[in-house]
């Protein structure tokens, strides 16, 4: 079959046509996907109609930087703890039986976990540990805290506690199918080598579990940046974080004096979330090397 | 013989009181706020006993009631636009277009990378325009629930696909005289109806618990009445809310449970829950030589 045999084949119609099938979906997602992102990221660079830097330059107003900086770290401490302790669940699950029922329970619960968030979850923890919640006031009888005065589950400690409510279970579900993809072959190699259970972990567990771990953690890094509706729920004043500075962009129209400032914080959004998806790829593709 | 035993099995014991503790701890973590809805929620402020009165506004409070229905009108239009939309896309380009395969999957995804509140950013253009053309009803909000939900369909959906041979079933539907339209409809329908109902069950839980979209759009969705309602009445929006977890743990464990039933389901919740892909690493499409 000759090159340019192959060349006609291609851009013969009855080749073309099947893809036209495909054109629906394509026109649905052009507009409810790529055109918003477009709009943000062209929008965030213009402002009465002309190019200009006067908007992203708002993004270092000492009170959006801030703001920026709580998203970071609220997004990093509950994406450790989430990931520490989602890890040992994880770890506490895979030890069981493979086809056992606290596996599958385990699993069922932290998948239906793992999207409960917003107003539903705000709320839980409204009845527990807010003003007159159950725990709180428990805890103020018997152990004298304080906590019905305070209002530090409306802080950013208190979404820290709040978010890892869907972090464990998220890491539970990502880093489950990692932990088993390591073997028993490998412990059992290495235990007729003569290493202690410190060894293994030290020099094959734990170098294989790494970059699959590390992945995770970026992912719950990215949940929690982009999380918005437990946040929203629960703060009703102020804009600790960036979604919440979103939130008053969108519906006092006009903010630092600009209309187009909604725009420039989703781009700040879009930017820290593809840095941190990127990585992710490409640890995910580390991981399939051996845990795949 | 023992002597070479006793160390394993202290090991085996350690890993016990390791698992336990775990799974004690973790647990108290997540029961704890649920049973203090159920307590906050029928509790007598100022008194002893129990009430259900905060349960019975539910069903009688005005605004909960017209959210509660906006929510199940939304998720019903959501579930048909989710199943119009991909699966006779899914279906063509497994038997035509394969080597579209990995940019639809691709474009699926891509929602689980772009927050949805960028999305409501940039929608503003879109939003003014289905508001001048369906009117002021909370219903075209479906059309952006549809890409909230297609992740997680198109998972279910892929899975059930996989699970059977497609190829041969059109072949066979064909050669006796079907068109495209039987070939979906009567002949592949038919036999991915587990994964059509995953795919649904999951986006209706996902639309009865969105809350962003709403609210930034201001339509008295189940969510953002329950947040409203928290200003008059506290125990009823906690009632609510888990009223609201429930219906979503219930559909997300029949889900776990209708796949279950058939082969290796194990994972088939984890699959189409986890917010991004857990699978083998994304591979830049392969260029054909």
């Amino acid at each position: 079959m000759g090159q340019g045999d192959q060349l006609s084949r291609q851009f013969r119609p009855a080749r073309l046509l099947p893809v036209l099938g495909v054109v629906p979906f394509l026109g649905y997602l052009l507009v409810f996907l790529v055109v918003p992102t477009l709009t943000v990221v062209v929008g965030a660079f213009v402002e009465d109609g002309r190019p200009s830097l006067a908007v992203v330059r708002d993004l270092a107003d000492p009170a959006v930087l801030g703001s920026l900086t709580n998203s970071l770290v609220l997004s990093a401490v509950t994406a450790l703890i989430g990931g520490m302790v989602g890890a040992l669940l994880a770890y506490a699950v895979v030890t069981g039986p493979a086809d056992g029922a606290l596996r599958r329970l385990v699993t069922s619960v932290c998948g239906v976990l793992a999207q409960f968030g917003g107003v539903t979850l705000a709320f839980a923890f409204i009845a527990t540990l807010g003003i007159s919640g159950v725990v709180s006031v428990w805890l103020d009888q018997n152990l004298g805290t304080g906590l019905t005065s305070s209002t530090w589950l409306f802080s950013l400690k208190g979404l820290v506690l709040v978010y890892a409510y869907f972090q464990i279970p998220l890491m539970v579900i990502v880093f489950l199918p990692a932990l088993d993809g390591i073997r028993v072959q490998w412990r059992e190699a290495a235990e007729n080598l003569g290493a202690s259970t410190g060894q293994y972990w030290r020099m094959v567990g734990l170098p294989l579990l790494t970059p699959a771990f590390l992945g995770s953690l970026l992912l719950l890094f990215a949940n929690a940046f982009a999380a918005y509706a437990t946040a929203a729920a629960l703060v009703s004043q102020g804009n600790p974080i960036i979604p919440l500075w979103i939130r008053s962009a969108l519906t006092s129209e006009v903010v630092l004096g600009h209309a187009n400032f909604a725009y420039a914080l989703a781009l700040e959004m879009i930017v820290v979330v593809a840095v941190v998806m990127t990585g992710y790829s490409l640890l995910v593709r580390r991981t399939a090397r051996w845990l795949g | 013989m023992s002597a070479a035993r006793s160390p394993r099995r202290s090991a085996r014991t350690r890993l016990l009181v390791f698992r336990v503790t775990v799974l004690v701890l973790t647990g108290a973590f997540f029961v704890i706020p649920l049973l203090s809805m159920l307590d906050f929620s029928t509790r007598v402020f100022g008194g002893d006993g129990r009430t259900g009165a905060a349960w019975a506004l539910l069903a009688t409070d005005p605004l909960l009631r017209g959210a509660i229905g906006t929510s199940l009108l939304l998720s019903l239009l959501t579930v048909v636009g989710m199943l119009v939309l991909l699966v006779p896309t899914l279906v063509w380009v497994r038997l035509r277009v394969p080597r579209l395969g990995r940019t639809v999957e691709f474009l699926c995804l891509l929602p689980l990378t772009v927050p949805p509140l960028v999305i409501i950013v940039g929608l503003t253009n879109v939003t003014a325009w289905l508001s001048y053309l369906f009117g002021d009803t909370p219903s075209w909000l479906a059309f952006l629930y549809v890409v909230l939900v297609l992740p997680y369909a198109y998972r279910a959906l892929d899975a059930g696909l996989s699970a059977i041979d497609v190829t041969t079933l059109a072949e066979a539907a064909r050669s006796l005289g079907a068109g495209w339209f039987t070939v979906i409809v009567s002949v592949v329908v038919p036999n991915i109806r587990t994964a059509l109902i995953s795919a649904s069950f999951i986006s209706i839980a996902l639309v009865l618990g969105e809350y962003t979209f709403a609210s930034l759009l201001n339509f008295d969705t189940l969510q953002v009445a329950i947040a409203l309602q928290s200003k008059s009445n506290a125990q009823e929006s906690v009632a609510a809310s888990l009223a609201s977890i429930l219906v979503a743990a219930l559909l997300l464990v029949g889900l776990s449970f209708i796949s279950g039933r058939r082969r290796s389901g194990r994972a088939v919740v984890a699959t189409a829950v986890a917010p991004t892909p857990t699978g083998p690493a994304p591979t830049p499409p392969q260029e054909p030589r």
